[in-house]
């Protein structure tokens, strides 16, 4: 992208203190695209997860994705249909630091399903490159991102920003 | 919000090549840094792998790849306490004529006191069967302010002529 486009930060916070999860709210349909980054670590072994949805998150089995994953020694590919989360499968080691970025293409139509991708890795973990489909229509105003049984560590933080075509 | 995703330097390889391509002095001023990546490498073979290294840096540096050639994928690592991190493919001296790889490196919080973990994504270009794309979660297990970054073949020769590399800084706020 040239410089001085349309790359705009939305929302952004650091962990204070250790929580499992972050929601953006209100996220405007001004944009065309979102593109999220957390980067941080996990008090455990955890992959981050994501939920979507207008209003509230959709907690419901409406998350399907294709993984291709690399363990540092094998590679292989998998289907997770009907979960009731984007998971990143990605793995890291506690207090290890990583990277998640994940693209929310056309967010905000009502028409179309809508479909994400998502880049994780850990130098320490493995490595993962993801497609998503979340199974409903709606504008995606929320995105919430969380970990099970175990929390994000102080300092993690989580930026989204949006892309404008025009 | 003001946009924020900006040109911090470019380089462009001149005649006789460089065995390097280094940015220095990169200001903390962003929140994270895109490095974007047009190469080709003087390498006896269709590819080359690209090195990062920060801030001169020759130690504490860690990656996991995944990859594939069309044919098949497979993932491997350089454990912890690499001199560099090993991102692989770029296009080599063998492809085909003007063709170059492409690479892109996130590198959040960048200036912060964390250690740094970079992902990256690359691909050789090549109009034949032998190609390769990777990508790599790498970790450069330091928690210095990032001030310096050195692209090098791994093969040890130069990038070619028209190799580029843009690095992009990008503020959240």
């Amino acid at each position: 992208m040239a410089a001085g486009s349309t790359y705009t930060p939305i929302a952004t916070t650091t962990l204070g203190s250790a929580a499992s999860s972050y929601t953006f709210t209100s996220i405007p349909s001004t944009y065309t695209d979102l593109v999220l980054i957390v980067s941080g670590s996990n008090a455990g072994s955890a992959a981050p997860l994501m939920q979507v949805g207008n209003g509230s998150v959709d907690t419901g089995t409406n998350y399907s994705m294709t993984v291709l994953r690399g363990t540092g020694s094998a590679a292989n590919s998998f289907n997770n249909p009907g979960d009731t989360w984007f998971n990143t499968f990605m793995t890291s080691g506690t207090g290890e630091i990583y990277t998640v970025t994940a693209n929310f293409q056309n967010y905000s139509n009502t028409t179309t399903k809508k479909t994400a991708l998502f880049r994780a890795g850990a130098a320490g973990g493995n490595v993962i490159a993801e497609v998503g489909i979340w199974n409903n229509t709606a504008a995606i105003n929320q995105i919430k991102v969380l970990l099970s049984g175990v929390n994000f560590n102080a300092g993690t933080t989580f930026t989204l920003y949006g892309i404008a075509a025009a | 919000m003001a946009n924020t995703y900006e040109l911090i330097s470019g380089v462009t390889v001149g005649v006789g090549g460089a065995a390097n391509i280094d940015f220095t002095s990169i200001g903390s001023t962003y929140t994270d840094l895109i490095l974007k990546v047009s190469g080709r490498t003087a390498n006896a073979a269709y590819n080359d792998t690209i090195k990062l290294t920060f801030n001169g840096s020759s130690t504490s540096a860690q990656i996991k790849r995944l990859y594939g050639n069309g044919a098949s994928a497979a993932s491997d690592a350089d454990g912890s306490g690499a001199a560099s991190i090993n991102f692989y493919s770029t296009t080599g001296g063998t492809a085909t004529t003007s063709t170059f790889g492409n690479a892109e490196f996130y590198i959040p919080n960048y200036a912060g006191s964390n250690q740094k973990s970079i992902s990256g994504d690359l691909v050789t270009e090549n109009n034949a069967t032998s190609a390769t794309a990777a990508l790599g979660a790498g970790l450069w297990a330091n928690t210095a302010a990032i001030t310096q970054i050195t692209l090098t073949p791994n093969s040890g020769l130069t990038f070619v002529q028209y190799s580029t590399a843009y690095l992009y800084g990008v503020k959240n706020a």
